[in-house]
């Protein structure tokens, strides 16, 4: 269960990736942050908005059978690390694909999805997920 | 800085323990702790507790007061510290005691380390342990805790790290000890096809991957070194325990092969007591997930890269191997993994070890033990090293 609030500050990551940038030193920061953890104090005031890549490629990824309950009726559904073009690791659910055909290494673009509700009267939460880019 | 000895040792069962509340079970392990030290109880000045997550499995917050009023030091105002560091919340417990006693804070100090899990159902269980990675960006975008392992073992498959078999051949290892411990949840030793073939949680990770799901605690009672011998003549001395962080989320972090903040802990336990990893004889590490514990055999330094996972699947980590014993109790997998116990835990297991009382258990000759502790994705580590008086 979360607040409508937790839901909404987080609406410019979960629905567009948008991260942020450190001019200092060139890291991208997904999801946001604010205090690069590098720089640290010659960072400050130098982290800027960035829009991280929509596509990557699978880094790593697995099947999930056993998941909490909001999640229950998508079993079994597959979930990856994705490195995006830019070089950002994301983690996310990879969805519109055989689950027996993905690969280390296989073309995926994101895309918002419904990724679960909060029970029948609560927020519902959106995001991104990722799909083959084919 | 004082030296420190743990001079009493004491842990519950851990297994399914429908008949046992979080507080009898806190308060076993403790007495069995001072029994075993030989303490009346007046002379304790201080506990620290390990516990992960009370307030979401017995909706209880505050047991450092819960514990420090039913082992009977709230009447004489001994203070009592909880700790919560994910799934290394024992071991980080155990660590501020050694600081409390190395500093001359206190004097003689109770380590406990405590969770009862079963009073909740199991969706909601996972949930909590997803909750130890990143729970906006990683459990609330449907990633659990089990698959984020499943991605370590999948990318360890796929750059040659591991095979399959020898990921899986670290719950043989654990069970096959968990046999001989009267303490464990599962006293069973299992095949490796039983391991592959089990039901699948995350591909490629199966149910005999995972650590189960379990109540129990356990107890250490601290003091410093010079003054061990006035309470028994069975006791280890701590000889360095070490901690280190890492991002909360995988994502964050250049290479998911390793957990940096292992490396990191092990180096720095290491250069204080002056050995290498060749030096340690018996170790117990964190395989909350199989994957978990073959990757910590590299970061600690007995294995290279690529080579632990056959180790263990040749059977040099098991008892009577040419490698150094790993998870003589049984492991996370074996044992049980009741969470705030098992950092705990897993130095009683080692002291059992350097004081030559581990029974069937015993590895000889062992002079120097280790024990690893990590929360979230290796986000916490601590790295405790015993030496045998
Ligand atoms: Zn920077």
């Amino acid at each position: 269960m979360s607040s409508v609030a937790r839901e909404w500050r987080e609406i410019p990551g979960r629905y567009n990736l948008k991260g942020t940038k450190c001019e200092n030193c060139g890291s991208i920061f997904f999801p946001a942050r604010d205090f690069c953890p590098k720089c640290r104090r010659a960072g400050i005031g130098k982290v800027v908005p960035y829009n991280v890549c929509r596509t990557g490629k699978v880094y790593s990824f697995s099947v999930i059978h056993e998941a909490p309950d909001c999640n229950n009726a998508m079993k079994p559904y597959a979930v990856a690390m994705v490195q995006t073009d830019d070089g950002v690791l994301v983690s996310a659910q990879l969805v519109d694909v055989d689950l027996d055909k993905i690969e280390i290494g296989m073309p995926v673009r994101a895309v918002l999805r419904k990724l679960d509700a909060d029970g029948a009267s609560g927020v519902i939460h959106y995001g991104y997920k990722f799909v083959p880019n084919l | 800085m004082r030296d420190v000895a743990i001079i009493g040792v004491g842990c519950t069962k851990f297994g399914e323990l429908w008949n046992k509340s979080f507080r009898a079970l806190g308060i076993e392990a403790g007495m069995k702790a001072m029994e075993d030290a030989n303490l009346s109880g007046s002379e304790v000045d201080g506990i620290f507790i390990g516990n992960m997550s009370a307030g979401r499995f017995i909706n209880q917050q505050h047991i450092d007061a819960l514990i420090a009023d039913y082992s009977g030091m709230a009447t004489h105002h001994i203070p009592a510290t909880r700790v919560e560091a994910g799934g290394a919340s024992g071991g980080v417990a155990f660590r501020q005691a050694v600081m409390a006693v190395a500093s001359g804070m206190n004097d003689v100090v109770l380590v406990g380390g405590a969770e009862k899990m079963t009073d909740l159902d199991d969706a909601s269980i996972n949930s909590v342990m997803d909750a130890t990675a990143d729970a906006d960006w990683e459990a609330g975008m449907g990633v659990t805790f089990a698959s984020l392992h499943a991605m370590i073992a999948q990318r360890m498959i796929h750059d040659g790290i591991a095979t399959r078999e020898e990921i899986a051949s670290f719950a043989v290892n654990s069970h096959f000890h968990g046999a001989l411990n009267p303490n464990a949840q599962f006293r069973k030793a299992v095949p490796i096809e039983t391991v592959l073939k089990s039901g699948p949680v995350a591909t490629p990770l199966g149910m005999f991957d995972c650590a189960p799901i379990s109540d129990g605690a356990a107890s250490l009672v601290l003091c410093p070194l010079e003054d061990a011998k006035k309470y028994t003549d069975s006791y280890v001395k701590v000889s360095a325990v070490t901690q280190a962080s890492d991002t909360l989320a995988l994502a964050q972090r250049p290479d998911i092969t390793s957990y940096g903040a292992t490396v990191a802990a092990a180096e720095r336990a290491y250069k204080q007591v002056g050995i290498t990893a060749a030096d340690i004889s018996v170790a117990e590490v964190h395989d909350v997930y199989t994957v978990a514990g073959i990757m910590a055999l590299q970061d600690l330094g007995f294995y290279k890269r690529g080579e632990a996972g056959k180790a263990v699947l040749e059977g040099q980590c098991q008892l009577g191997g040419s490698g150094v014993t790993i998870n003589t109790s049984g492991g996370l997998k074996a044992r049980g993994h009741p969470i705030g116990a098992t950092g705990v835990a897993q130095v009683a297991e080692i002291v059992e070890q350097l004081r030559g009382s581990a029974d069937k258990r015993q590895v000889e000759n062992a002079k120097y033990g280790l024990a690893q502790s990590s929360g979230g994705m290796g986000s916490a580590v601590t790295v405790s090293i015993m030496e045998a008086i």
